[in-house]
């Protein structure tokens, strides 16, 4: 048999069309019934964050050649790294030409509430057919009366440990408060498995996990009216907390970026870290013994006696200046409905978790039972604003670090609790001016 | 020199009409010089005036992105004045300066001279050299990066399997080991550029300077102090403003080795600027510490042209 290269691609062509021919169809169908009617020779530029896992990145290219098939319209995607992301889209909305969606990280659409095209109809339709939104969804997604984001997954940042060690240091199961956690955390650095997390400049670890220690403490950067209330007992409680946990981290953890604790915990160095399922994801693939010794937890919980988890959410938003209204809707909606949504978040095993209330079904979190925490993500999380409202402030806040900063200042020992309180107190005010 | 158009009273101006003066301008020889100039003119105004202009205006307002800001004055500046993490970077920026440039003006001239002399495949080795500086920035950063990483660093695992040391050294995650390394990191890449400039400069001395040097018996250091060294200066100034110019405003190494981590002990003006103005969307603020460069960068400039610009021909005398 002459099987050569280009027999090959011929084949491997025929096999992908006939696996998406009944897609097609639906989709051809879904845009009939739609009642966003893309506008003819409608062409959308749409920047997202780039994938972590691989097989998410392949769905979603399938679920935007579907989407092209059906309605005629052109979809050009391109990719980008979480941290390149925003200034882009930042600068885009700006210049105000460029791009129509932008598929970004939590607090996006509030840092240029004004560029952002009012997508209220959009998150009707979808919570009508779709079993209701999370109450975190409308949190992330609206602002004042309109939705200027759709909340389309979340990433969730809980805990990644080594079952065997988290044994070998005495503990059954994982911890359920701060202060068990800090015993666990204290015993693994004893049996020289420690624990870590990023205390440096990573836009999505540090900024999870250390807002969530703030908030189990009580601690607060702002109270629900926008009032700066950073220098508080409770934030020293929380600064207290940190420093007793960095003393039993792996050296280095102020110097970590959003990658640091990956590349640590799948070289056999690190035992426990806040992150996504990725490290979960990569390690099935490249060291299954490692994956099977390996489980999840929800954030433990601290004196203030309720979960205070902040996970990371992507939302899309579309730009007020596009050309294409309808289509970006209609995209959006697109990807939502059952069909594509589910296989997609099948595809990445645990790493989006959905908004949609509907999605609780979906097989991925119940077929392995070690994906099943990051299921409940968009219900447990709080947004970045903390009591105040999510807006351009708090998105500032974020992007600044002004809560990083204060306690890898007090942990690393450059400023007293007092000192890193008003520092960041300081930059606070000035920010919610 | 004579300018008709400039030096004609006002009574007589006002006396004709707007048209002839106008008709006289295009045509005046005095004039043609003028209109020459005008299209390099129109594109140092569009790409460089213009933006300094608008940065420095930003630094003046509130504005956010995507929404225009209004005038509030120096209140920029006032907020920078009493931000301590402004300071620090003005300090790091300042120690990152001064260091790595005197620190790649030395190894460049040391590795010039020794270029100059016959080496064996002295071809190759000059081309060699030069390969720091074509790596790009971010490729080399993430390099160093991975050099000075907490846990897989290969100069922690080298002295650890050499048994000098028994835990790895914290390179970004401790405040002044982050700036050794980032000045490092600064001056590897920056060598090449210093050494290959000199070097060009070294071969323009004539040979026989040298010989009539070495005629009146005088040593390696008199030839290199009186006769390398004062011909060398012009070269010097040049290269030594241009590496003050782009070490001042470093960016791509520091964003992709610490983003100016740890707790901002490694954020350059440049940095923080671009993360207030850029990421956290404070465009205003991010404006006035670039605003806040340029006296820095003016006093490197007049100091690098006119103190090391001694000799007459270069301030526009005769070279006699």
């Amino acid at each position: 048999m002459d099987l050569n290269r280009r027999s090959l691609i011929k084949g491997g062509a025929a096999l992908g069309l006939g696996g998406s021919t009944n897609l097609l169809a639906y989709a051809k169908a879904w845009a009939q019934a739609s009642p966003f009617k893309v506008e003819p020779n409608a062409k959308i530029n749409l920047m997202r964050w780039k994938r972590f896992v691989e097989a998410e990145d392949v769905a979603f290219m399938q679920l935007v050649a579907a989407f092209e098939a059906a309605t005629g319209a052109k979809v050009n995607v391109t990719n980008e790294s979480y941290d390149d992301l925003q200034p882009k889209a930042s600068v885009v909305a700006n210049t105000g030409q460029g791009l129509d969606l932008v598929w970004g990280l939590y607090s996006l659409p509030h840092l240029f509430p004004q560029k952002c095209m009012d997508l209220s109809d959009v998150s009707k339709y979808l919570g009508e057919k779709h079993g209701g939104w999370a109450p975190s969804a409308e949190l992330y997604g609206k602002l004042g009366g309109k939705w200027i984001g759709i909340p389309i997954a979340a990433s969730g940042a809980l805990m990644n440990y080594r079952i065997s060690s988290m044994n070998k240091a005495g503990f059954k199961e994982f911890p359920k408060d701060t202060a068990g956690f800090l015993e666990l955390c204290k015993a693994l650095k004893a049996n020289n498995t420690p624990a870590g997390m990023a205390f440096g400049h990573a836009s999505g670890d540090a900024n999870t996990w250390i807002h969530w220690m703030l908030w189990s403490h009580g601690g607060n950067l702002v109270d629900k009216n926008n009032k700066v209330i950073i220098n508080s007992p409770e934030t020293a409680k929380a600064l207290e907390y940190s420093k007793a946990l960095y003393d039993t981290f792996i050296p280095g953890t102020a110097s970590w970026n959003d990658s640091s604790n990956n590349k640590a915990f799948l070289a056999g160095e690190l035992h426990a870290t806040v992150n996504g399922i990725s490290v979960y994801v990569a390690a099935k693939k490249e060291k299954p013994e490692m994956a099977a010794d390996m489980n999840h937890a929800y954030m433990p919980i601290g004196p203030v006696g309720k979960p205070t988890e902040l996970h990371l959410p992507f939302t899309m938003l579309a730009f007020q200046f596009t050309k294409v209204p309808n289509a970006c809707k209609a995209f959006i909606a697109f990807m939502l409905d059952a069909p594509q949504y589910n296989p997609w978040i099948g595809a990445a095993q645990g790493y989006l978790s959905h908004f949609l209330g509907e999605y609780d079904k979906n097989p991925v979190w119940t077929a392995d039972p070690k994906t099943t925490p990051f299921g409940d993500i968009a219900k447990r999380t709080l947004t970045p604003a903390g009591l105040g409202t999510l807006g351009e402030n708090a998105a500032a806040a974020i992007a600044d670090f002004v809560v990083v900063d204060m306690f890898a200042n007090y942990v690393t020992g450059r400023e007293d609790i007092k000192g890193a309180m008003a520092g960041a107190e300081r930059q606070a005010k000035r920010i919610y001016r | 020199m004579a300018n008709s158009a400039v030096e004609m009273p006002a009574r007589l101006t006002q006396a004709r009409s707007e048209r002839t003066a106008w008709q006289k301008l295009k045509v005046s020889p005095n004039w043609l010089g003028f209109w020459y100039m005008v299209p390099a003119m129109g594109i140092l105004i569009l790409f460089l005036a213009y933006p300094l202009g608008l940065g420095v205006w930003l630094s003046f307002t509130d504005t956010k992105i995507g929404r225009d800001g209004v005038f509030v004055g120096l209140e920029n500046y006032e907020w920078l004045a009493e931000d301590s993490v402004f300071w620090t970077s003005v300090f790091n920026t300042l120690l990152y300066t001064t260091v790595a440039s005197a620190a790649k003006f030395v190894i460049g001239l040391y590795l010039a001279l020794l270029l100059n002399k016959h080496l064996p495949f002295k071809a190759m080795i000059r081309a060699l050299v030069l390969i720091p500086f074509i790596v790009p920035t971010v490729l080399s950063a993430i390099a160093f990066w991975w050099i000075y990483d907490a846990q897989f660093s290969i100069i922690s695992w080298s002295l650890r399997q050499l048994g000098w040391i028994d835990h790895n050294i914290n390179f970004l995650g401790d405040v002044w080991n982050a700036r050794w390394s980032t000045i490092f990191a600064n001056v590897w890449r920056g060598v090449p550029f210093i050494a290959i400039t000199l070097l060009a400069g070294l071969q323009t001395v004539s040979p026989s300077l040298y010989e009539a040097a070495t005629l009146d018996g005088a040593t390696p250091w008199q030839r290199f102090r009186h006769i390398t060294y004062p011909l060398l200066t012009p070269i010097i100034a040049v290269v030594m403003t241009f590496s003050v110019l782009f070490t001042f405003t470093d960016f791509q190494l520091i964003w992709a080795l610490t983003r100016g981590g740890p707790v901002n002990a490694t954020h350059l003006m440049a940095t923080l600027s671009y993360q207030r103005a850029i990421i956290a969307g404070q465009l205003g603020e991010g404006a006035a510490i670039s605003t806040a460069m340029i006296p820095f960068l003016l006093a490197a400039i007049g100091i690098a042209w006119y103190g090391l610009q001694t000799r007459k021909w270069q301030q526009g005398g005769s070279n006699d």
